[in-house]
């Protein structure tokens, strides 16, 4: 058997895709269910040369994981629904500051407190619209081990590149889901890093707006002294009242994403082309809408399904062409609706969206969305 | 000593009030790191919110001007990254003891290596002078604007008593002290704290008729005790004082070479069994 097989959890994956991705600081708290993240990378990322530090709580989690990777460190931190509410102050911080972290949020029930143990999917929102204020942000959702392991290796990918807080959403099942997989070749990943200054330190613009609108990011103590706030500020890193240059940072700030929005927004498109009705859907009820979907199938009803991979930027534009191929569009997801509103909106009217929810901790199973679709012929 | 090496001139006016404490400090701050001799590139310095926050602008050093309350969380990740690099936090009486109270105690009970500067000036300056958990009982501030009710905190006892190896206190008249106080912060492995009793005659000193900038900073000239001998007067004697001076140093271990060791540990466990 090849020795990169096992029988893995999702938490698991997601903790050795950060270490294939180059991640050595973790800082975190422990927080159902996303605890063995912490774990796992407490015992393996010191024997890597890397650190490992449990927190006095999730804000400082998040704090020092910014500090890390100012340092030069590739960094991450997990939590669940309560911690994520946490964090999302300085989630802020890190998308005006363009720095580079990874922020896991295996979903639990809520509100609040909620339902600790059980899955949901009501945090795909807060993900996107968490933190104060207009703000970049790119947010993945694994449906599987596998996917967990290279999804978190791409959320590093992505936040390296273009310099943005990269959220890997999970909920409980996909967490805590065990599953063979085989890993791929260390050698074979590709790893991307932040792109270093070729100028010398004098001539060196922290915040620099130009073509590429990722601007190079020199680590602490290189010799590129420079200043970092939460405040707006203009190109060389200082706060600035001035409304051109306000204007020119947020334009920069927000135009990146869109610049390279096909690089990454990904959905998985299975049984598209010939479908008349189709199913919208993400992470663990993805799983149930594939099994629905081959039930359908087999009873000779053309459905197709559109999983989504990549959450926010939302991919308006790949669901839009989807509605208009089909005559309705459900939408099965552990929460009351919160995608299904997006979907309504990229759909436009071209096909009717249908609701399957469920808040309860318990899974969407396959046989709801069948006799929903059945219901809408 | 050359200050503009220092700075970052073309920040310059700085929005301090004249009178304020802040910089005093920021001097006694450079002529530290000039005594040590430490180069610029391997400063960083992490501020959180407030009028002793915005130190970090006006300073060549790397440095991040962080959320409110969470310097030291900023400032303990970059140490883990980069523990070679001296790592200095400057922050003031709200930013570390109300809302980054939490923080402030973990940091010095973890006892990593870093040196936190904190002005305490009795009163939220920037937003025009509400209560901060310093403003003396009775005293008033915008939001007690019948007397503070509240009892304060002695920062300096809540970071000993949380375990932090060194400490001291001083005020902004005690400046050549003061120098002394953050090159000994500096130099010590482990946390350490100077506490600087700062004036703010804009906000606390107008709303409590305290006078000029320059009286108060003569009012903690009488009112200063060096700690030697503090130690020998009363509590009686001491009430309404400010003591000054190193109130503690002791050697204890570092978080990240005990982090080390215990790996290093580890590791030597593992490869011996193999």
């Amino acid at each position: 058997m090849n020795p990169r097989t096992s029988m893995m959890q999702g938490n698991i994956a997601v903790a050795e895709g950060a270490i294939a991705a180059g991640c050595r600081f973790f800082a975190g708290y422990p927080i159902t269910p996303s605890t063995e993240i912490a774990e796992h990378l407490a015992r393996s990322l010191p024997l890597l040369g890397g650190r490992f530090m449990q927190m006095e709580d999730e804000i400082a989690a998040m704090g020092a994981v910014i500090g890390a990777s100012l340092g030069g460190m590739k960094s991450m931190t997990a939590t669940s629904g309560p911690g994520f509410s946490l964090k999302q102050e300085n989630i802020g911080y890190a998308s005006i500051t363009e720095t580079p972290v990874v922020i896991v949020n295996v979903m639990r029930g809520g509100p609040s407190t909620g339902i600790p143990t059980l899955p949901s999917q009501g945090d795909v929102m807060q993900a996107r619209w968490g933190t104060h204020g207009d703000h970049p942000i790119i947010v993945l959702t694994p449906a599987g081990v596998r996917e967990a392991f290279d999804m978190t290796v791409q959320a590093f990918n992505f936040s390296e590149r273009f310099r943005v807080p990269v959220i890997l959403l999970l909920d409980e099942i996909i967490g805590h889901v065990h599953e063979k997989v085989t890993l791929p070749d260390p050698e074979d990943l590709v790893v991307i890093d932040r792109k270093k200054p070729t100028v010398p330190p004098e001539e060196y613009l922290p915040f620099e707006i130009d073509e590429t609108m990722v601007p190079a990011m020199a680590n602490f103590g290189e010799g590129y002294r420079y200043h970092v706030t939460g405040l707006v500020h203009d190109q060389t890193g200082f706060p600035t009242m001035d409304e051109v240059k306000i204007e020119m940072m947020l334009n920069r700030l927000h135009g990146k994403l869109d610049k390279y929005a096909d690089e990454i927004i990904q959905v998985e498109e299975t049984g598209t082309e010939d479908a008349e009705i189709g199913i919208i859907c993400y992470g663990s009820s993805a799983r149930s809408a594939r099994q629905a979907m081959r039930e359908l199938r087999d009873e000779g009803i053309p459905v197709g399904m559109l999983r989504i991979k990549t959450m926010w930027p939302f991919p308006t534009d790949r669901i839009r062409a989807f509605a208009d191929r089909v005559s309705h569009l459900v939408v099965p997801e552990l929460n009351l609706g919160q995608i299904a509103h997006e979907v309504e909106h990229a759909s436009c009217d071209r096909a009717e969206v249908v609701r399957v929810n469920r808040i309860t901790g318990d899974p969407i199973h396959p046989e709801e969305i069948v006799q929903k679709i059945k219901e809408c012929r | 000593m050359d200050y503009q090496k220092y700075l970052r001139n073309e920040n310059f006016p700085h929005i301090w009030c004249s009178g304020c404490g802040a910089g005093i400090a920021l001097k006694a701050i450079l002529r530290a790191i000039d005594d040590l001799g430490i180069e610029q590139d391997d400063v960083a310095m992490v501020s959180g919110i407030g009028c002793s926050s915005r130190t970090t602008g006006y300073v060549d050093f790397n440095t991040i001007h962080t959320t409110h309350g969470r310097p030291l969380t900023f400032a303990t990740g970059l140490k883990m990254a980069r523990p070679d690099m001296t790592v200095l936090v400057v922050t003031g009486d709200g930013d570390a003891t109300a809302i980054g109270g939490n923080h402030l105690i973990h940091a010095a009970r973890r006892n990593i290596d870093m040196t936190v500067i904190l002005y305490n000036n009795n009163i939220y300056g920037m937003t025009g002078g509400q209560a901060s958990p310093t403003t003396p009982l009775g005293d008033i501030g915008t939001t007690a604007p019948f007397g503070a009710v509240e009892n304060t905190f002695d920062i300096s006892g809540l970071v000993i008593a949380a375990g932090a190896a060194y400490v001291a206190r001083c005020t902004a008249f005690h400046a050549k002290l003061l120098d002394d106080l953050i090159r000994k912060g500096i130099e010590k492995k482990g946390f350490s704290l100077i506490e600087v009793m700062a004036p703010c005659p804009t906000a606390y000193g107008k709303l409590n008729k305290k006078g000029s900038g320059a009286k108060m900073i003569l009012d903690q000239k009488d009112a200063a005790v060096r700690i030697a001998k503090a130690e020998k007067m009363t509590a009686e004697e001491l009430e309404e004082k400010i003591v000054i001076g190193v109130l503690v140093d002791r050697d204890i271990p570092e978080y990240i070479q005990s982090c080390d060791a215990a790996v290093a540990q580890a590791m030597n466990a593992r490869n011996g069994s193999a």
